[in-house]
């Protein structure tokens, strides 16, 4: 897109050594396989899930265990060579994009269970282990690992932990930070270090919760212990259609004052309503303004209590249709419509731009007229699909990238969503991170000193900038540049900067 | 109702030109749990008020000194709680407090600990400047968890201003279940329970009896009441509060009182004293007078890390931390406050 990693104005470290050079100290401890060096072998890794962002970089390492990773942490450390770690590559921010001058260590090869502890309630995994992996082989012991993204087939946990991932379950089951205990990284020295504990704290402060959703910015992520929970025993969905999307935002703070949390609480709009029942033939009302997918779970009298005030809270909040899953195959049928809408939505456009801001949710009629509103300016479709229950917001925006300036007409409209939801006191991610496709937002969140505590913290840990130089974190010279900053009476934000 | 957060700043500035160590203090309610600080008293309490709670956000924000007493008495008005059960050990606890010691009580692992629950934070920082972190927003990765990592700093990162909360539902019914069984025996039991598909939400051990509670709709606290069996606690509400503001008698004690967090399913300590379990095993309180070399070899043999809380003779005392964290804290103390002067050596005398 638009944006770029730009060395001079991201601070981007200088590697002292060449390519050459550095395959030559890479191959003396690692196998040929795990050193990618030719233009053929890097090019599958030059972007993560964001594909609109795509940089080559100078080698892909594949290493296979935690002494390999320690020696080009130290060998990179050594040269001044950036590092970007990856997991599965499934990101949605660009948080894996490479850097020409840098290499790309990839975690795949760190893919066993290593434990799991049924009466603990714990697994000890390596970070390439996919997250319903986890969840798949703790399934026997009637336990499973509560976060799961959309993209759980695929993704890592090592990725999870990096971006503090969500998913449909977390105003219940809250993200990766609440169920995670111990994390194994490599820090920048190349030192093993333990953060967290098998206890449910530790001594000192947290860093456990400092290191996740950090973005690879602090240390490589080398082994995960997760938390597991019992399986409820019974999950139910109800499904509610509404004329009105603004009725079905209200519902859903409805059913939280009549005391109940769900598992899961899903909105959607027309668009996609439409376009994931095509792909899905989820069932779902074809007509309605708006869906409420509601699931409860836990004990069976728990829920059987439950449905029923559920079903009387959103007949009274005006749903035109509620219907409760009648079986196992219709409630995985209810979800599977959510759960592809992503790409469901991707068949109504050649392109299409996921954006993830989250809000307070009283602010969803508001926001969600803006958003018509810059659809309508922009000329470019957006399909609505909410985690309504915790406020996190998914426009979809449709776009053909073959159209001169779409790409970009795009990527302004993205950027004035973000912004909205900054002004309506919410936050411009609530699950995929910054990486880099959200840096320049970042400078519309946080303020110079704000900025500047956050550089801080990354110095403790990696005080040459070596870590994912450029993302999550923008120099207060690309917020100069980007020129977001706070603009209080036509003050310029720091007249101090060089401009670029 | 007051905000004093220009004074705080101002108190926070001239300490830097003073070069004068700041004793942060809300309530004072927690001295128990932290190393003396020998510094100029910087007063939370006065910062406090509910700035903003919306019952159907599951939401709310307060100054720092704002009294936990006011907050759980506005909650309860909605059915609604903190879910991490704080302890307030003296009716003038503030919400900073609590968040600055991380407090949580017998719910912790059920439902969270203060860390889980913290959305956002205004603070201070060690160069006087006031910053947000975070948000009123349940979902947010923009940028370090830096609310978060003030949750058990004891105030050394930063003097939080303003907090933020996610506040959860007060179960419709609540009953307890006590019966008698062995340590090692109730070490398993609570973990297998833990394992199951069960309204539970508090677990102790102690003189040889396990109890547990049960909450959630009726019917389900019933349903779970037939299955697990032992006899219903009366007073049950008091037995809880009582556990998790050490009024037990098992906490009237001349003997050094110490916090145990080892891995949960850990067999019973081999350490001379008389022990309390709490968190389905997690969370063991010790009184003894073992040597604190001692009970860090053996906490940390068993994966956890121990504290002891001061008493009339001795300090407050911490598990050492190894060599390299050791490092990586006195580097994020500098990031936050190169000054020294936020609370210095509360936690560890090096930092």
């Amino acid at each position: 897109m638009t944006y770029s990693i730009s060395e001079k104005l991201d601070a981007i470290p200088r590697a002292m050594i060449t390519k050459t050079e550095l395959l030559a100290q890479m191959r003396s401890f690692l196998t040929a396989d795990a050193v990618l060096h030719e233009a053929e072998e890097l090019s599958p890794y030059e972007c993560d899930g964001l594909s609109a962002y795509r940089q080559v970089p100078m080698l892909v390492l594949l290493p296979s265990t935690i002494e390999q990773v320690q020696k080009i942490v130290k060998l990179c450390r050594q040269y001044s060579v950036p590092i970007v770690a990856r997991g599965a590559g499934t990101g949605l921010s660009g948080g894996a994009l490479p850097l020409q001058q840098g290499v790309l260590l990839s975690l795949a090869k760190f893919k066993s269970i290593l434990n799991v502890d049924p009466l603990a309630r714990t697994a000890r995994v390596q970070p390439g282990v996919r997250n319903l992996a986890i969840s798949d082989a703790a399934k026997i012991h009637g336990l499973y690992y509560a976060p799961d993204p959309s993209s759980q087939i695929a993704c890592s946990i090592g990725g999870n932990v990096a971006e503090n991932s969500g998913g449909v379950h977390c105003l219940k089951y809250g993200l990766t930070v609440h169920n995670i205990l111990e994390l194994k990284i490599v820090t920048i020295d190349g030192e093993l270090l333990t953060i967290g504990s098998q206890a449910y704290d530790s001594a000192g402060f947290d860093l456990l919760a400092l290191m996740t959703g950090s973005e690879g910015m602090l240390g490589i992520i080398v082994e995960v212990t997760v938390r597991l929970l019992a399986v409820p025993e019974r999950a139910q969905v109800m499904l509610a259609a509404f004329d009105d999307v603004e009725k079905a935002g209200a519902a859903v703070g409805d059913i939280i004052a009549a005391g109940v949390i769900p598992g899961g609480l899903e909105m959607m709009d027309r668009l996609a309503i439409q376009a994931a029942e095509d792909f899905a033939h989820a069932g779902y009302p074809r007509d309605a303004e708006a869906i409420l997918l509601c699931e409860l779970d836990g004990t069976n009298e728990e829920v059987s209590e439950q449905v029923m005030k559920v079903r009387e809270v959103l007949e009274q909040s005006g749903a035109i249709e509620v219907r409760s899953a009648k079986d196992e195959i219709e409630r995985a049928l209810f979800w599977k419509g959510r759960k592809s809408a992503f790409p469901a939505v991707g068949r109504l456009s050649p392109d299409y731009y996921c954006m993830d801001g989250t809000i307070p949710r009283k602010k969803l009629p508001e926001v969600l007229r803006g958003i018509a509103d810059m659809s309508a300016h922009y000329e470019l479709p957006v399909a609505n699909v909410f985690h309504a229950g915790d406020g996190n917001l998914h426009p979809l925006i449709l776009y053909d990238a073959n159209k001169p300036g779409e790409l970009e007409r795009t990527e302004a409209f993205g950027a004035k969503i973000l912004e909205l939801c900054v002004e309506v006191g919410g936050t411009i991610t609530g699950e995929h991170g910054v990486g880099m496709e959200k840096i320049n937002q970042m400078c519309t969140q946080f303020d110079e000193n704000e900025l500047t505590q956050f550089h801080a913290v990354k110095a403790a840990f990696d005080p040459d900038g070596l870590l994912n130089p450029g993302k999550a974190v923008p120099t207060l010279h690309r917020c100069a540049e980007f020129g977001a900053m706070h603009v209080h009476a036509g003050e310029l934000a720091f007249p101090e900067l060089d401009r670029f | 109702m007051s905000d004093i957060s220009v004074q705080l700043q101002q108190q926070v500035s001239s300490a830097i030109a003073d070069k004068t160590v700041l004793n942060i203090i809300g309530g004072n309610s927690k001295s128990r749990l932290t190393r003396a600080v020998d510094g100029r008293r910087i007063e939370l309490a006065d910062h406090q008020g509910i700035i903003s709670y919306e019952p159907t956000e599951l939401v709310l924000s307060a100054r720092s000194g704002t009294r936990l007493q006011e907050i759980e008495q506005e909650l309860k008005k909605n059915n609604q709680m903190l879910a991490f059960e704080p302890p307030h050990f003296a009716t003038n606890a503030t919400l900073g407090g609590t968040v600055a010691c991380n407090l949580s009580g017998p719910s912790r692992v059920y439902r969270g600990a203060a860390r889980d629950f913290v959305l956002g934070t205004k603070i201070i920082n060690g160069n006087a400047q006031v910053m947000k972190f975070g948000g009123e927003v349940m979902k947010n990765v923009a940028g370090y968890d830096v609310s978060r990592l003030m949750c058990g700093a004891m105030g050394s990162l930063g003097v939080l201003l303003e907090i933020s909360v996610k506040v959860l539902p007060r179960p419709a019914s609540e009953i307890s279940l006590v019966q008698e069984i062995d340590q090692q025996t109730a070490i398993i039991r609570m973990n297998e329970l833990s394992a199951q598909a069960l309204p539970l939400s508090a677990s102790c051990w102690q003189d040889n009896k396990l109890y547990l509670r049960l909450s959630g709709a009726t019917s389900a606290v019933h349903a779970a009441q037939l299955r697990l069996g032992g006899e219903l606690l009366q007073d049950d509400e008091i037995f809880w509060q009582q556990l998790r503001e050490h009024q037990l008698s098992f906490f009237n004690t001349d003997k050094p009182l110490w916090r145990l967090s080892v891995p949960p399913t850990y067999t019973p300590l081999e350490v001379p004293g008389e022990c309390l379990i709490e968190w389905a095993g997690g969370q063991r309180w010790l009184k003894s007078d073992a040597s604190a070399e001692q009970i860090f070899a053996i906490t940390q043999a068993a994966g956890g890390h121990a504290k002891r809380y001061a008493n009339n003779s001795q300090q407050t005392v911490c598990q050492p931390l190894q060599p390299e964290l050791l490092s990586l804290h006195r580097n994020l103390k500098q990031a936050f406050d190169p000054h020294g002067i936020l609370n210095p050596g509360i936690m560890y005398p090096e930092f």
